[in-house]
């Protein structure tokens, strides 16, 4: 019976999306219908666009997702931590491209090159892999397998270093400034990416950057697929995942290998902090959104399966991207955001149906 | 006399020692030490005491507690604020009976607490406490996003409509810890009670057998979310105090630093013994009086950052060295005790060690 409304809720949901909103009117007012942008019937450019806005989001979670479900997925370990390397990683960056560039605070995006891009995004990967790893063999090594403990450790990890970014960061502020801990930063694109693509489908030009969002989630996904399917790394990772004991049995050192997989999730947290920054910005209160967005696209793609990490940043981009403008706006309560709630009824949904997720492994 | 018999009477003179001092607490201490120490770590205790009931005897260490409290205290903000002029503009300002909407946001608060429970009743250990600190995220992030019901900045005002029967709380603070201490005996009565019903047995073999229970013919989806239901009132009543205490809510009251706020009293205390709750709250906020007013406003000496770094060591070093908290320690003394007074016994060890070690 409640996967019949779920399926009838969902069923619901995408005829609404389809057809049944409706623009919203020059004079305010409204009924249930008014969305901030038609129905796909009605506005399929806009339709696309929203997808487009979907699936590059989704780019961006999948490459802080994929480093959160690798860790979990070998160690059981659920770095809490996370997000907090995510927010240093990102200043990290920040400042690296600062130094280079020698611009000071108003940067524009033209005058940014690729170099000035890709030296800052190796140094914060390199520096939060290193991190992470110290935090794995001083704080995670000794006590494998009391994965509750662990998480309390990551999660007073993550209490430390996020005060302690907060305290230190930005250091480099606009000129008669005060410095002020925690505030918001933009690291910038390449010039080159600054600009609109034609993409000759329903007449809608496209955001370059945001496409390149879209491709390095894409680019991760592959390197790592090839990581772990082709390469001998990645056979053990894999026999690791699957069977711990035996794979040490055998006489395979896992622990080089869970140093390996905690050295590159927590890499990829300062990948996707970079790309986030370049996109958005790097503040305070970013560790606990981006710790959020890793726990729910693990939560419905299952935990420690990349294909699973690659659906949920799908769809949890997608009800994102479609909450925004498909959500009704009726009346006074114009600046309401309600698409928070559909994360929880996203992974109520997924949950009512597989527990483990969709592609988690029954425990 | 044995000397587990020993340890009940020693705890029950210490428990009745500590109720005792705390009835007359405001003839002892101070203003500030009633109202910003004792009040709030009797609310924050019976918040406390909602995570470690869910951990000691479900099993589930669950961090959407403050997320309830939240919920709790923001459904009570906007069904008692009224619109007056030059007062509160913030909120549904519904202007209802106090005593009305008392109920109805407890009632509200165990609802979606019955509804969050159901969604992560079939998730165990590590997979509960994503979820559950999913739930939190969540409400934080509806209440600040959704305006109509606050938005970012605070609703306020929460403390002047109070039903008749708790009465002038918002300048008689030595009401509101009374009525904070009699709240918590009653959280403290009612889950002791619970545990030793019929439910809380079999919530018991649910904590430490989940399949064999349910090979038994336990509903274990239906325990487990009753039993986060009533997690969910105990915590909404902590909540609800938490609102006529503060007076004001806002977002950050069930962030993810109050999160973290809680689970580590409840750390402290201890995440086996439901008295560790109280315990918990009143060393947490001892030390971070202690420590709030040692440290300079330029930032903690040598490395920098605020209160919270010495928190986050507080909390590892906890971890580290005793995952039971201060429970834990008494308990571990006591059995060092038995150890050293008689002929070896076989440890009953139950399994609530896999509240934390599993």
């Amino acid at each position: 019976m409640p996967r019949a409304a779920a399926a009838a809720l969902v069923v619901f949901a995408i005829l609404y999306v389809i057809v049944i909103a409706s623009p919203p009117d020059e004079f305010g007012g409204g009924d249930w219908r008014t969305t901030n942008t038609g129905s796909a019937f009605d506005d399929p450019s806009a339709f696309l666009t929203t997808v487009l806005d979907g699936m590059t989001f989704a780019g961006l979670l999948f490459i802080v997702a994929s480093g959160f479900s690798l860790i979990f997925g070998l160690m059981r370990v659920v770095n809490m931590a996370h997000g907090a390397f995510y927010l240093l990683g990102g200043y990290i960056a920040y400042e690296v491209q600062q130094r280079m560039t020698g611009s000071g605070f108003g940067l524009q995006p033209g005058e940014v090159n690729t170099w000035e891009w890709i030296v800052p995004w190796l140094v914060a990967m390199v520096c939060i892999g290193v991190f992470g790893l110290a935090v794995q063999q001083l704080l995670l090594r000794w006590n494998q397998g009391q994965d509750l403990r662990q998480a309390l450790i990551t999660i007073a990890v993550s209490v430390i270093v996020a005060d302690q970014v907060i305290a230190h960061f930005p250091r480099t502020v606009p000129a008669g400034t005060q410095q002020f801990g925690g505030n918001a930063v933009t690291i910038s694109w390449p010039g080159w990416t600054n600009r609109l693509v034609d993409l000759h489908v329903g007449g809608i030009s496209y955001s370059l950057s945001r496409l390149a969002m879209l491709a390095l989630g894409i680019a991760v996904g592959l390197v790592l697929w090839l990581w772990l399917h082709r390469t001998k790394t990645g056979l053990v990772i894999r026999a690791g995942v699957d069977d711990r004991q035996m794979t040490s049995a055998i006489g395979i050192n896992i622990q080089t290998t869970f140093a390996i997989a905690f050295l590159v999730g927590s890499a990829l947290a300062a990948f996707g902090a970079v790309v986030g920054g370049s996109q958005a910005s790097i503040a305070q209160g970013r560790d606990g959104e981006w710790l959020l967005f890793s726990l729910v696209v693990v939560i419905i793609g299952g935990m420690g399966s990349l294909a699973g990490a690659a659906v949920g940043s799908v769809l949890y981009g997608l009800v994102f991207a479609f909450a925004v403008a498909y959500l009704p706006t009726a009346g006074s309560d114009c600046c309401t955001q309600y698409s928070v709630v559909l994360t929880f009824a996203l992974m109520a949904l997924v949950l009512a149906f597989r527990p483990q997720g969709l592609f988690g492994k029954a425990t | 006399m044995t000397l587990d018999g020993a340890k009940v009477y020693t705890e029950r003179a210490i428990g009745i020692g500590a109720l005792v001092l705390a009835v007359l607490a405001p003839v002892l201490v101070s203003g500030f030490w009633l109202n910003s120490i004792l009040t709030q770590a009797l609310i924050l205790g019976i918040g406390a005491a909602s995570l470690i009931f869910l951990s000691a005897y479900g099993g589930m260490i669950s961090l959407a507690q403050t997320g309830i409290m939240g919920i709790a205290g923001y459904a009570l903000a906007n069904m008692v604020t009224q619109r007056v002029p030059g007062g509160e503009t913030k909120g549904l300002l519904l202007g209802w009976n106090p005593t009305v909407a008392l109920v109805a946001a407890i009632l509200l608060t165990v609802a979606i607490g019955l509804l969050f429970g159901a969604v992560a009743s079939r998730s165990f250990g590590i997979y509960f406490l994503m979820l559950t600190l999913t739930y939190t995220v969540i409400a934080f992030l509806f209440v600040g996003s959704v305006t109509l019901i606050g938005g970012f900045s605070p609703v306020a005002g929460v403390d002047i409509y109070t039903p008749g029967f708790i009465g002038d709380i918002a300048t008689d603070r030595n009401r509101l810890y009374y009525i904070t201490l009699i709240t918590s005996v009653f959280v403290y009565v009612l889950v002791r009670y619970l545990v030793r019903t019929p439910f809380g047995i079999s919530l018991q073999g649910i904590r430490d057998e989940p399949v064999r229970m349910a090979s038994l013919g336990y509903n274990v989806a239906v325990h487990r979310t009753l039993a986060f239901g009533i997690g969910a009132f105990i915590a909404a009543l902590s909540g609800v105090l938490y609102a006529w205490w503060f007076g004001q809510l806002s977002p950050t009251t069930m962030g993810l630093d109050a999160t973290i706020q809680l689970l580590v009293i409840a750390v402290i205390g201890g995440l086996r013994r439901i008295e560790g709750a109280w315990l918990g709250a009143i060393a947490f906020l001892f030390i971070t009086n202690e420590i709030t007013n040692r440290i300079p406003s330029s930032g903690l000496p040598v490395i920098g950052g605020t209160f919270n770094t010495v928190v986050g060591f507080i909390f590892l070093a906890i971890v580290i060295v005793s995952p039971d908290g201060l429970m834990g320690l008494w308990d571990k003394a006591w059995s060092a005790a038995r150890r050293r007074g008689g002929p070896p016994q076989v440890e009953v060890e139950s399994s609530d060690a896999a509240a934390v070690t599993s």
